[in-house]
């Protein structure tokens, strides 16, 4: 692959700011290069954000955005935590009850995106302000707290919340496997090219026969149901679940789609570049405590990172719309 | 005599209390280019849509080869092979030529649930489909649609449109934000599509483009069809006066000399 075919596609902005990251952590900030390369903070960070990062961008390829998972999160960890925790009901009723939660929120999400013409920023804005008070009054109405324990039986821990080497969660693992789901779903079968379709021009998409309403409620099920799996994780890692928390990951995954490559309007995109940008996101966020620098910087390098990423996004974008491989003379 | 491929019969379109279209008959044959002209608000657009299965006609009777159908939704009148292809509309900026191309019907290796979509395959078919049409231009399906020029992308959209089997192509103002070198590729798709016997119906307000390919001309006004001649039957001015229009226009030119005979040849002031 030469360079000019690789600044085509959409996840080159990405690799250049992973790139441009470590250089800069490296060469002016004095990285600890063998403790950060054997520290699981920022891949533990990573995999948690990268779950809920995925989904979110495949809706912002299909033109559409999902903020409730800011919600979702705590969402799938109370909910498991109150089903199998405070009632001592099996853990699988506790797992299946979160994962439903999310199809749930995620079907309430879809279907009022596409019933009504209101963007579904809104929409979801809505359903993220309502869970957080559903799940703060159901906490305090069923078990009379904000914070519940939950002790998970060997097998869920296994599956779902253990330290792998004493300190790598294992979500990393699931984190690996979605993303290997998701890059042969979207970029090698037909379904990738319907969400592409869907977010450049919807009424082409609808009129070329392609399901864009069913695929556009999926999407929303889906990214809502990750919310809730990676909470649902938290908790039976953690043996406890709070209500608070989750509102981080609403800015810090778009943060990372965008830095990977997606276009926010919709229609152009791809799973690697979301998952170096959530990979870039959590090195400058974490891997900042492997540095001189003072952590408080690495908000101001996050913004400056994001603006740089979209810039050179845009400007490869633009090469990639010009680019014609054998000039001819005539016209 | 040949059944035409569609046939429409005294078809009226109310919206509600309003008439857009009033008692329009009109044959399209195959291998013939039918030339829809109109001003804007003439009605073109809800004759296409009710063409295509968007709209239900009120009253009246659309055939195709000599029997009556009924389009419930644009899909039924796309299985009967009536293609539609906008303006601007039917690509996809940001994905590639051989993408866009199969949206929705995408060309697929493997078996099971393991079917991949078939890069190879659909590029070179795409390639191919609209090289046929003679844009040689067009040579690598990875290249982004975004990237083409108006003409390449109309000729894609209809080299897409009769590579899934389109019969009747209606062609909504192809050529209307072209400029005169991209426009005369699209007429000559025209021409190539016509050849093959598809049967096209060309909507544009440029009579020039009308003239350079049709067989058939039918003139819109208010909904009503006020012409409806023969190639080489009326003249350039004859068409562009029957658009605006037709004795308006005249009308118009009279009470000016009028005004100008009785005034030492100074013309009246505008109104304004």
């Amino acid at each position: 692959m030469s360079f000019g075919t690789f600044l085509r596609k959409p996840e080159s902005g990405a690799v250049l700011s992973l790139v441009a990251v470590a250089l800069f952590f490296v060469l002016f900030a004095g990285a600890d290069l063998g403790r950060f390369s054997g520290a699981a903070s920022w891949v533990n960070f990573a995999a948690n954000l990268g779950i809920v990062a995925l989904p979110v961008g495949l809706l912002m390829i299909a033109g559409e955005l999902d903020i409730s998972i800011g919600a979702m999160i705590p969402a799938g960890s109370m909910t498991v935590a109150i089903v199998s925790g405070h009632y001592g009901m099996p853990i699988a009723v506790g797992i299946l009850a979160a994962l439903a939660l999310g199809v749930v929120v995620g079907l309430i999400n879809g279907i009022l995106t596409v019933r009504t013409s209101v963007p579904s920023l809104i929409i979801t804005l809505a359903t993220l302000v309502a869970m957080q008070g559903i799940v703060l009054s159901a906490s305090v109405l069923l078990t009379g707290n904000a914070s519940v324990a939950l002790d998970a039986p060997a097998w869920a821990k296994t599956l779902f919340g253990t330290l792998i080497g004493g300190n790598y969660q294992n979500i990393i693992l699931w984190w690996l496997g979605f993303t290997a789901i998701y890059f042969v779903a979207i970029h090698k079968m037909p379904i990738g090219n319907w969400l592409f379709a869907l977010g450049g021009d919807k009424d082409s998409a609808r009129n070329a026969g392609i399901p864009t309403d069913r695929l556009t409620i999926g999407l929303f099920v889906l990214s809502a149901t990750s919310a809730t799996f990676v909470g649902m994780c938290g908790a039976i890692l953690f043996n406890s679940a709070q209500v608070s928390g989750g509102m981080n990951y609403i800015f810090n995954a778009v943060v990372s789609v965008v830095v990977g490559g997606v276009l926010l309007t919709g229609g152009f995109g791809s799973v690697l570049g979301i998952f170096i940008g959530t990979l870039t996101f959590a090195i400058v966020s974490q891997g900042i405590y492997f540095t001189q620098i003072d952590r408080n910087w690495s908000s101001l390098i996050i913004g400056v990172m994001l603006l740089v990423a979209v810039l050179m996004n845009n400007a490869f974008r633009k090469m990639a719309l010009s680019y014609a491989p054998r000039k001819k003379s005539e016209d | 005599m040949t059944t035409p491929v569609l046939e429409l019969r005294n078809v009226n379109k109310s919206f509600g209390p309003i008439d857009v279209l009033h008692d329009i008959s009109l044959t399209v044959n195959a291998g013939e280019v039918l030339c829809l002209l109109g001003d804007n608000g003439a009605g073109k657009s809800t004759l296409i849509k009710t063409l295509a299965g968007v709209h239900r006609p009120t009253s009246g009777q659309m055939l195709m080869d000599g029997q009556p159908v009924l389009f419930e939704r644009p899909k039924d009148a796309t299985d009967r092979g009536i293609a539609t292809v906008h303006q601007f509309g039917g690509t996809f900026p940001l994905m590639t030529i051989g993408r866009s191309f199969f949206v929705g019907m995408e060309p697929t290796k493997g078996w099971g649930p393991f079917k991949v979509f078939d890069r190879k395959t659909a590029n070179e078919v795409a390639v191919k489909a609209v090289q046929s049409f003679g844009i040689t231009r067009i040579d690598d399906g990875d290249r982004l649609i975004g990237g083409l020029s108006g003409g390449e992308r109309q000729s894609l959209a209809i080299a897409r449109a009769v590579h899934f089997g389109a019969r009747v192509l209606i062609l909504d103002e192809p050529t209307a934000a072209l400029g005169v070198k991209q426009a005369s590729h699209v007429l000559r798709i025209v021409l190539e599509a016509k050849r093959r016997g598809i049967a096209v119906i060309f909507i544009t307000h440029q009579v020039t483009h009308a003239m350079a390919v049709g067989d058939h001309f039918a003139v819109l006004i208010r909904g009503a069809l006020a012409a409806s001649f023969k190639k080489g039957e009326r003249s350039r001015e004859e068409i562009t006066d029957l658009m605006a229009g037709g004795e308006a226009l005249a009308d118009l030119g009279a009470e000016i000399e009028t005004y100008m005979e009785t005034h030492d040849g100074h013309p009246p002031q505008p109104v304004h």
